[in-house]
């Protein structure tokens, strides 16, 4: 798990972990989370920033109860593959809800939260992950 | 500083939903739980969930109060954080709030502490950039994720929360008319460095620390104004517990009325920097258009900030933009003794 522990690794993917910034292609408007530099769609290579507005909805999801290192106390918990309005799939964390009230279909925004802390003298890697849309004006998932 | 130059453009609440009553507390520590809840004023606390921290708390606040301020976070050009639970010793937690933001790279950042108080002073620091043009727009927030020694008397109340503010020129929701601090050298309360959990002088921190400072930031801006206890329709002041800023009115013969609304204590605790405005944003989120507001926090050792706001009539559109603090405090799950230790890391080991 090396890799946790790279600061220069988080920090290239800071933008992304904070404010979901992916990319869009010039040529084609396909829009990619993570970035990449070329476009799979049309081969174009000018892409621009651009901001996922964070809402969308859980396509799967499956409760961590074995997770990787630095996540022990954090079990358990959701993981899901969120569908993003724009069309993009992506995988994060769900929380500020109970694991009976997560269900395919929801509808999800990101929240801010720490992602991982390896160890107590290391960098805290914060992120988004995903909560009940409409938080706080929830009540067990539902939007009052 | 000319008064009313400037105001609150946006400000935004957050508050974990986790909470733990202090019956609960009591119990693991052989104590009267319904006795020191009815003498604190307080029947739960907030709790941070495992992945919440002061930096997680501020982001939440600061992008509430983008939604009501109604600006880009690229005029932000100043952003504080009052806490004393930054997530480190060295590395600010206003960079990190100000990159989440989207508010890099053009601006300044800075954390403070002044125990419960920083907030306030980031705020006093945003009307002096701002007034002074500067900026054109600023943000303060105080936040934490307060510590309380297993079995002390502040384990009953120490809590999590966060409130973010920017001031401005233009589009105020409130105008700050005045500022005035009261500020000496009391050792009421106090953290060494390293240390896990601070200390305090028990009943010490009550008339020569609170009540001394309290009082004398509150008077002290009304004296300065040439206002009185008739010119406000409501009153906060910093809320340790709920006891202390009752007395406190009572000293200053304020009615009641004026202060119960803001004393979000009762349902959340003390969230230390988060204290007062958090207070102030529940007033904020009732308020009608043209009323006044008397706002003091305080920091042990020790100060006290007071300010004097008029709301606008921009107050009741704006604040629909973000959830208010109300909201915060309805969400709520309860939580054990033993999630608690765990989720505010007092288990030895974790």
């Amino acid at each position: 798990m090396a890799h946790l522990e790279s600061v220069p690794m988080f920090w290239r993917r800071m933008k992304s972990l904070y404010s979901l910034i992916g990319v869009e292609c010039l040529n084609c408007g396909k829009k990619y989370f993570p970035p990449r530099l070329i476009c799979p769609e049309c081969g174009g290579k000018e892409m621009k920033d651009y901001r996922f507005k964070g809402t969308g909805k859980v396509v799967s999801y499956s409760i961590i109860d074995v997770p990787p290192k630095g996540l022990k106390y954090q079990t358990p918990y959701g993981l899901a593959i969120v569908e993003l309005d724009e069309g993009v799939r992506v995988t994060g964390q769900l929380v500020g809800c109970n694991l009976g009230e997560i269900k395919a279909g929801m509808r999800v925004e990101t929240t801010f939260r720490k992602i991982i802390a390896v160890n107590k003298n290391g960098v805290i890697q914060y992120g988004y992950k995903f909560r009940p849309e409409g938080y706080p004006r929830i009540n067990n998932g539902e939007k009052k | 500083m000319q008064n009313g130059i400037c105001g609150i453009v946006g400000y935004g609440s957050y508050i974990p939903r986790f909470r733990i009553k202090i019956e609960e507390i009591a119990k693991v520590w052989g104590k009267d739980g319904s006795r020191i809840a009815k003498g604190l004023g307080v029947v739960e606390k907030s709790v941070p969930d495992m992945d919440e921290d002061t930096i997680t708390i501020a982001v939440e606040a600061a992008k509430n109060a983008l939604k009501v301020a109604e600006i880009d976070p690229s005029e932000i050009n100043a952003i504080y954080t009052g806490s004393e639970s930054h997530p480190y010793t060295v590395k600010p937690t206003a960079s990190t709030v100000a990159e989440a933001l989207g508010a890099v790279p053009c601006v300044t950042c800075a954390d403070l502490e002044f125990a419960c108080k920083a907030g306030t002073a980031g705020i006093q620091m945003c009307m002096g950039l701002v007034a002074s043009d500067e900026i054109k727009y600023g943000m303060s927030i105080g936040a934490d994720c307060a510590q309380g020694k297993p079995g002390d008397a502040l384990e009953y109340t120490a809590s999590a929360g966060g409130a973010a503010y920017i001031i401005g020129k233009n589009g105020c929701v409130a105008k700050i008319e005045g500022t005035f601090s009261f500020t000496t050298d009391t050792p009421d309360f106090w953290r060494r460095d390293g240390a896990e959990f601070p200390c305090h002088a028990a009943r010490f921190t009550g008339e020569p620390a609170y009540f001394k400072h309290v009082i004398g930031g509150a008077q002290g801006l009304m004296d300065k104004l040439g206002t009185t206890i008739n010119d406000y329709d409501y009153f906060v002041f910093h809320q340790p517990n709920a006891k202390f800023p009752l007395r406190t009115a009572i000293s200053l013969q304020i009615p009641t009325e004026k202060l119960k609304e803001g004393l979000v204590v009762r349902h959340i605790g003390n969230s230390y920097s988060g204290s007062s405005l958090l207070g102030l944003a529940r007033i904020l989120d009732i308020a009608n258009p043209g009323e006044r507001i008397l706002v003091t926090s305080y920091g042990s050792g020790a100060g006290s900030d007071a300010f004097s706001l008029i709301t606008t009539d921009l107050l009741p559109e704006k604040r629909k933009n973000a959830p208010n603090v109300d909201d915060y405090i309805r969400l709520k799950e309860y939580v054990s003794y033993a999630l608690y230790a765990k989720h505010r890391s007092k288990i030895r080991g974790i």
